[in-house]
């Protein structure tokens, strides 16, 4: 649904929460992540496309939504979007969207994003777990709406017509220009994100989070097969941590021992 | 944006601030409760016995519903020699049920749950928000303020400091300031990893039900401090705590004294095996009653660690219980409608009539002993040790022999008069129990 011109524009942001890394440990004897009791906050790539549709709001009014799929805890993700300044949270939650893929994922987010007027999607560049940088795009194409990514400077027209945005390249940017509803990945050039006040919190508390099951989503249109592990395309066969390092080498006691030594190996290896 | 006024801001949502909150949230009151860790219990350390008292009178039946690990049946103390070890220790089903004898909790789950009640009872939990200072008006505290700018500032009637020892509300406010070396000690706990059947058969436990053990005497090089080793259920919880102004003393790593501990003939077999999961290291009050600060000054009140209520090995059931009394007293100015200095007085009155002010006045000698003298940790320890070893040695010599040489071994180490001394007062405020 694409909403009339006006108000100012209503904008959809999809976010999703991820395992707090600071507080991510490693398991020792398998080197897979350790999930479990590790706290989840908002990805901070989502961040930036929150800054951005914050300051879309702060020129133009209209309304923020902001919609994750995810497990209950990812609230906590949705409530830090409500004190930062989003109108209005949306939590897709149900044990049938468990294990999606990024082709289930951007699909179960398009069933909900048709249901309510948008005039731009906007996501971040990437997911700091999964890291495909594909739910943007797909959910573009779910939408049937343009896209871009690398987004780091976003011109609205007041009539929302169109918009004109700056992507970020290796060593320059491109300027394009895009007709409305489209999505947007908004890059990290985009600016410093704002942080979260302690009124900001006060008032997300207040807030209802609006909670969608499989089940609802049904009642919308969506076809049920194709949510979670069982509507994903994809599977991922095994996880593989990276290569150990070598240990390293340390050499303590008389300093200029120490150094005639570091200078032996790194010319042993052709360094210097 | 309306910068709308509470009834209260608690700060900190440990057992104390909690406690405060979920006393007045019930009573109907806009609760603000601000707690800078990412959740309740993040940044918090303890033992890892919770009181049934007063838990139970915020929620009843708690014990069918909180995040207990064990429920305790087995007290055990343990005043450790340098080699050796003399315990004392009652085992009773009784203590089990509806966790009489306390129990333990991981802190990192015991309080986001406790603070969930407060919640759910109305209370606005913010985490992730340090409260960095305090807005005063008129000589009295009126809000506080967690970073810059208008939006991070938040006003109300009453303010409680829950924030632990190092309390940032009662020092900006200037009722009291940090803590003294004497008057703190520094815990060091370490979460222990062992399967759950190694731990009751080790212990002699049921499944679901556990053991405290804690230890006096030789623990610190013969300086003030004691350890403890609790048991969950699969893990245990082993630390020591030394009086901060004593470490400065022995001028070596608090690590080095839990090393010391955890490696003592008596404590080590308990822990064989075990995998060390975490590790965490907090201060603890141990000024007692000298050591508190004003209780309701300036509308603030100062409740559990902030307030240096903690009496060891008490100190959430202290925290927990100075927290409902300030929620009571705010409760009462706002039925009343006054919110005066004088009005939130109620706070100290209450609470001097309370268990918190008589345990502590009772122990009032316990700060000394802490400080003063080494008998309780060296020539106690050692007299028993040396007393047991000959008396327990069957080699000829006849017992009427070897009593004689305790009693002189008693008179020698310690003597007659501050044995009797200390019988009559100073032991009971050395003791846990
Ligand atoms: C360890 C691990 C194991 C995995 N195992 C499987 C598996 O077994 N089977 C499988 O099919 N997939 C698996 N995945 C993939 C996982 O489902 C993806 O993480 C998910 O589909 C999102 O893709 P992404 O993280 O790459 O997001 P990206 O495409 O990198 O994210 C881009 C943007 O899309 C938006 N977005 C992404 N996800 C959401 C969301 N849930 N809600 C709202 N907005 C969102 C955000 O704005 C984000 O910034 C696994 C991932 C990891 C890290
Ligand atoms: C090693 C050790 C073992 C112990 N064993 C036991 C035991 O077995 N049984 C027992 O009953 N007691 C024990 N204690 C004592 C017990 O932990 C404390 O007495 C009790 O936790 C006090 O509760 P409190 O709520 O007053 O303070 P705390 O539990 O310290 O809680 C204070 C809260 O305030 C928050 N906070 C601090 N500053 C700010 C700020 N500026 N802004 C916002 N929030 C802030 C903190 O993050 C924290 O959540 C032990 C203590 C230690 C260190």
């Amino acid at each position: 649904m694409v909403s009339e011109a006006g108000v100012g524009p209503n904008i959809l942001l999809a976010v999703k929460q991820v395992p707090d890394v600071s507080e991510l440990r490693l398991d020792p004897v398998t080197h897979s992540l350790l999930r479990e009791g590790v706290p989840s906050v908002l990805n901070p790539y989502d961040r930036y496309a929150l800054e951005a549709g914050l300051r879309l709001k702060e020129i133009h009014g209209g309304r923020l939504t902001v919609v994750s799929m995810g497990p209950p805890q990812a609230r906590k993700a949705l409530q830090e979007s409500l004190a930062l300044g989003a109108d209005e949270a949306v939590l897709l939650t149900d044990r049938a969207f468990a294990a999606a893929d990024t082709w289930a994922t951007a699909y179960t987010l398009s069933v909900f994003a048709k249901t309510i007027p948008f005039n731009m999607v906007l996501t971040g560049l990437k997911a700091i777990d999964g890291e495909t940088s594909q739910v943007g795009a797909e959910l573009a194409e779910f939408l049937d709406i343009p896209h871009a990514s690398y987004v780091r400077k976003i011109d609205l027209r007041g009539d929302m017509q169109g918009v004109t945005i700056e992507r970020q390249l290796e060593n320059g940017y491109d300027v394009w220009e895009l007709p409305l509803p489209c999505l947007l990945m908004v890059a990290k050039e985009f600016g410093q994100p704002r942080l979260a006040t302690l009124q900001g919190y006060i008032r997300a508390k207040r807030q209802k989070i609006r909670i969608l099951t499989a089940h609802d989503l049904e009642a919308l249109g969506a076809n049920s097969a194709y949510f979670g592990l069982k509507g994903s395309p994809t599977f991922i066969p095994k996880v593989s941590p990276p290569p150990a390092k070598p240990p390293g080498t340390i050499w303590s006691g008389d300093p200029k021992e120490s150094v005639r030594k570091l200078v032996d190996a790194l010319s042993r290896e052709g360094f210097v | 944006m309306s910068t709308e006024k509470f009834d209260a801001i608690v700060v900190g949502a440990g057992p104390a601030g909690t406690s405060a909150a979920l006393t007045m949230a019930k009573g109907g009151l806009s609760v603000a409760l601000i707690e800078r860790g990412e959740s309740p219990g993040a940044k918090n350390v303890f033992g890892g016995v919770v009181y049934k008292w007063p838990l139970e009178e915020m929620i009843p039946k708690f014990w069918e519903k909180a995040p207990i690990e064990r429920k305790i049946i087995d007290h055990r103390m343990v005043i450790l020699g340098k080699d050796s070890g003399f315990s004392v220790s009652y085992k009773d089903d009784y203590l089990g049920m509806e966790t009489r004898g306390g129990f333990t909790a991981l802190r990192s789950r015991f309080d986001p749950w406790f603070a969930q009640q407060a919640e759910e009872a109305g209370a606005t939990l913010v985490t992730s928000m340090p409260v960095s200072e305090v807005i005063e008006e008129g000589g009295r505290v009126v809000g506080i303020r967690a970073g810059r700018g208008k939006e991070n500032e938040l006003y109300a009637q009453a303010i409680v400091a829950a924030d632990g020892v190092m309390s940032t509300v009662l020092q900006k406010a200037g009722i009291r300031g940090p803590p003294a070396a004497e008057d703190v000690a520094i815990g060091l706990k370490e979460v222990i990893e062992l399967p759950s059947d190694t731990i009751e058969s080790r212990f002699n436990l049921k499944r679901g039900y556990g053991a405290r053990l804690d230890y006096l005497g030789s623990v610190a090089r013969g300086k003030s401090g004691g350890g403890f080793v609790y048991t969950n259920s699969n893990t245990l919880s082993v630390g020591i705590a030394v009086l901060l102004s004593h470490l400065l003393e022995l001028r070596c790593k608090p690590y080095e004294i839990l090393d010391e501990f955890k490696s003592h003939p008596v404590v080590a077999p308990l822990l064989e095996g075990g995998r060390v999961k975490e590790y965490q290291a907090h201060l603890i009050p141990e000024g007692g009653l000298q050591s508190i600060p004003p209780l309701a000054s300036r509308g603030v009140l100062a409740v559990g660690d902030a307030a240096m209520l903690c009496l060891y090995p008490e100190g959430t059931n202290m925290a927990m219980a100075s927290g409902v009394m300030a929620g009571k007293t705010i409760l009462e100015s706002k039925k009343t409608g006054d919110f005066s200095i004088q009005r939130l007085m109620l706070y100290e009155r209450l609470m001097k009539e309370s268990y918190i002010f008589k345990e502590h006045s009772r122990k009032k000698n316990y700060h000394n002993v802490l400080t003063s003298g080494d008998r309780f940790n060296t020539d106690y320890p050692d007299a028993i040790t040396e007393i047991m070893r000959n008396i327990l040695v069957v080699d000829g010599v006849d017992r009427g022999t070897k009593h004689a040489a305790a009693r002189k071994v008693i008179r020698d180490k310690v003597g007659y008069v501050r044995v009797l001394r200390d019988l009559y007062r100073d032991i009971w405020s050395a003791l846990p129990w």
